[in-house]
């Protein structure tokens, strides 16, 4: 595992991804601190963090888009099949490998309240808990983009994705205030995810039977939980959308609260998408 | 050291591999021969572990290949098709990184890839990026990481594509001199390349392995025979009868036809011409000839013949769209037209299937390797 973990770093360090998401990053959160913290004189780091956490839409897609994809494209995950270790080996060298590029930009953030503290009074502690949470969020976020990687032998296809589920997952909590939020409305969404459901079940498992009666079931599910107490789909959709709003997390780190339940969140999502990476790689063997 | 058995995949409705089983013994170099989408890399992936059997089972030095893939992975060291190399590497960086991946620490790293640097002859070229170097050195740092770590088995798929003439050479002087301490598989598509190195032929072809023997036995039991085609009119009985006595007959088909003719094919010794003898036999025994067609056996035209012959005799469509045609030409005066061949006896140079004249029985021809 180690040896594809040492590869993994090397290939992000001397190609250009690794050099310009750590520049990329350094660089923008440098001038957040700059406006909010020394032009502003706020002395709340926690904001600046939070603010930057946006930049995560750019800079993720390009750690991750080559992960997966270009091994496959250039056919060098023939060679990873063929060594004696695991898939789930494999990717969890990548992702640490990844996680550990993003952990370099958020190591040298770390000096930043120091800095600060030698202007005015920083609360280290709230600031160092952000710090943990975006670096957490970031570790889920670059889940993600290895999944979408593996999905696709493109890496443009592979960054465009990630780019677009990530502003997605950016604008989740206001797109949860412009859905309706009646029973009804929340019903049809939910028909509309189980449709959805289907048609993956039909991708995957390239069954179309199977597919069909998962969503008829589903569906069939849905419509007679609504039958029965409709109070239940209240709102139900924009509350979907808010739990799966990654990037808002962040905000009772930002109001100085340590919210464990995030960080579970962040590691969860994180584990998640390792190990639905580890099975579309495995897919790929039996198609 | 490698046991497959009724291996089967399927891509979607495409049977790539149909029903393969083979064993692998220690010390030998095997030469999988086939042609161009035979299922030669499909099988190489499969015992790799590179690719997922849809049925069948894979043993590689008593590890499954699915409930131990680790500890059959380990024993193999293996080069696609398409020699797996990261571009932004030198081939020390990359040996470095598949040696570390398959466990070698240290100093035992430096000397493994030491070795397989000399042995491939990248010497200058090992400080290069690869993505810099020429297709025949790419392919040489693909094999020398399958023989980085000294596995037991070597397997190369089509390891001499890409490359000059005498980095074939070399090449095949490297597999010959690896045969001597490793278990080495090779596929290829050219009947040379296998007959210059390996001890034991599998030839596969549409999926399935037609023939499997050492090269001396297959050498000796095909290359030395020569083969005479008959039509005659006449019975069995008395056609083995003229025939079988003659000096150098080894074998005789005799398969009935429409009409009162036979269909002999006799495998004769090569040392020896008869079809004088044939001819004089017949004679005396008043069966004629209708038509006599000599072919020479060589172990190209067996390859050309097994590798060629499956689609015609599953393509059953074909078939029976041709039958109304020999019926047809079975009522004209003349009912042999449609046996009497093309005027000359020359072997065939293409891969053709093999009597393509004698459309609509497709049982009279004998496969030479029993299917």
């Amino acid at each position: 595992m180690s040896a594809v973990y040492k590869k993994e770093l090397r290939t992000h360090l001397n190609g250009m991804t690794g050099a310009i998401v750590i520049a990329f990053l350094l660089l923008m959160v440098g001038i957040y601190t700059i406006a909010y913290n020394l032009r502003g004189m706020y002395p709340n780091f926690e904001t600046t963090v939070s603010a930057a956490s946006f930049l995560y839409v750019l800079a993720i897609p390009v750690l991750t888009m080559r992960s997966v994809a270009e091994e496959k494209h250039a056919k060098t995950d023939q060679l990873l099949y063929s060594l004696p270790m695991s898939m789930t080996q494999i990717v969890l060298a990548k992702y640490f490998a990844m996680v550990t590029i993003l952990a370099i930009p958020c190591g040298v953030i770390c000096f930043y309240p120091l800095i600060l503290g030698s202007f005015g009074t920083v609360r280290y502690s709230t600031a160092y808990a952000m710090i943990l949470a975006f670096f957490l969020l970031g570790a889920a976020l670059i889940a993600i983009g290895m999944f979408l990687s593996s999905l696709t032998e493109s890496q443009v296809i592979a960054a465009v994705l990630t780019l677009a589920i990530l502003l997605l997952l950016n604008f989740m909590s206001g797109l949860a205030t412009l859905i309706p939020s009646s029973a009804a409305a929340s019903l049809a969404g939910f028909l509309i995810l189980a449709l959805i459901a289907a048609v993956i079940v039909r991708i995957m498992t390239k069954n179309t039977t199977v597919a069909v009666s998962a969503g008829v079931i589903l569906a069939a599910a849905m419509v007679l939980v609504y039958a029965v107490d409709a109070s239940l789909y209240e709102n139900a959709i924009p509350r979907l959308f808010s739990a799966l709003a990654l990037f808002d997390r962040l905000s009772p780190f930002s109001q100085g609260l340590f919210d464990v339940t995030a960080i579970v969140f962040y590691l969860s999502a994180a584990a998640l998408f390792v190990y639905l990476t580890v099975q579309s790689m495995e897919k790929k063997r039996w198609n | 050291m490698i046991e497959v058995k009724n291996l089967v995949k399927r891509y979607g409705s495409v049977e790539a591999v149909r029903g393969v089983s083979f064993t692998v013994q220690k010390g030998m170099i095997y030469g999988f021969l086939g042609p161009n989408g035979a299922g030669k890399s499909t099988t190489m992936n499969i015992i790799t572990g590179t690719l997922a059997a849809t049925e069948g089972e894979v043993t590689v030095n008593g590890c499954d290949i699915y409930e131990d893939p680790v500890g059959a992975k380990s024993a193999v060291g293996y080069l696609p098709e398409q020699p797996p190399l990261y571009p932004d590497m030198t081939p020390n960086e990359y040996l470095a990184f598949v040696g570390e991946a398959r466990g070698l620490r240290g100093d035992k790293l430096w000397d493994a890839i030491d070795r397989a640097v000399e042995k491939t002859g990248l010497g200058e070229y090992a400080d290069r990026l690869i993505k810099n170097l020429s297709k025949g050195y790419r392919q040489r740092v693909g094999i020398a990481q399958a023989i980085l770590a000294d596995p037991e088995i070597v397997i190369l798929d089509e390891p001499t594509v890409g490359l000059d003439p005498r980095q074939i050479i070399e090449i095949r002087d490297l597999i010959r001199a690896l045969g001597r301490d490793h278990t080495v598989i090779l596929s290829s598509h050219i009947l040379t390349e296998i007959s210059a190195v390996c001890d034991y032929v599998i030839i596969i072809a549409h999926g399935r392995i037609v023939a499997s023997d050492t090269l001396e036995n297959l050498t000796k039991q095909y290359e030395g025979k020569n083969y005479i085609d008959l039509t005659v009119r006449g019975d069995e009985s008395s056609v083995r009868r003229a025939v079988e006595s003659i000096p150098g007959v080894e074998e005789v088909t005799v398969d009935p036809k429409p009409l009162g003719r036979l269909h002999v094919r006799i495998a004769a010794d090569s040392a020896a011409d008869i079809r004088e003898d044939v001819f004089f036999r017949f004679a005396d025994a008043r069966m004629p000839i209708l038509s006599m067609e000599y072919e020479e056996v060589t172990l190209e035209k067996i390859f050309l013949e097994l590798t060629g012959e499956a689609p015609a005799r599953t393509d059953s469509a074909a078939l029976s769209a041709e039958v109304p045609a020999d019926a047809e030409l079975a009522e004209q005066p003349e009912p042999d037209v449609s046996d009497v061949p093309a005027p000359e006896p020359e072997p065939p140079q293409s891969a053709k299937p093999p009597k393509p004249k004698k459309s609509g029985d497709d049982d009279d021809y004998t496969p030479l390797f029993g299917g």
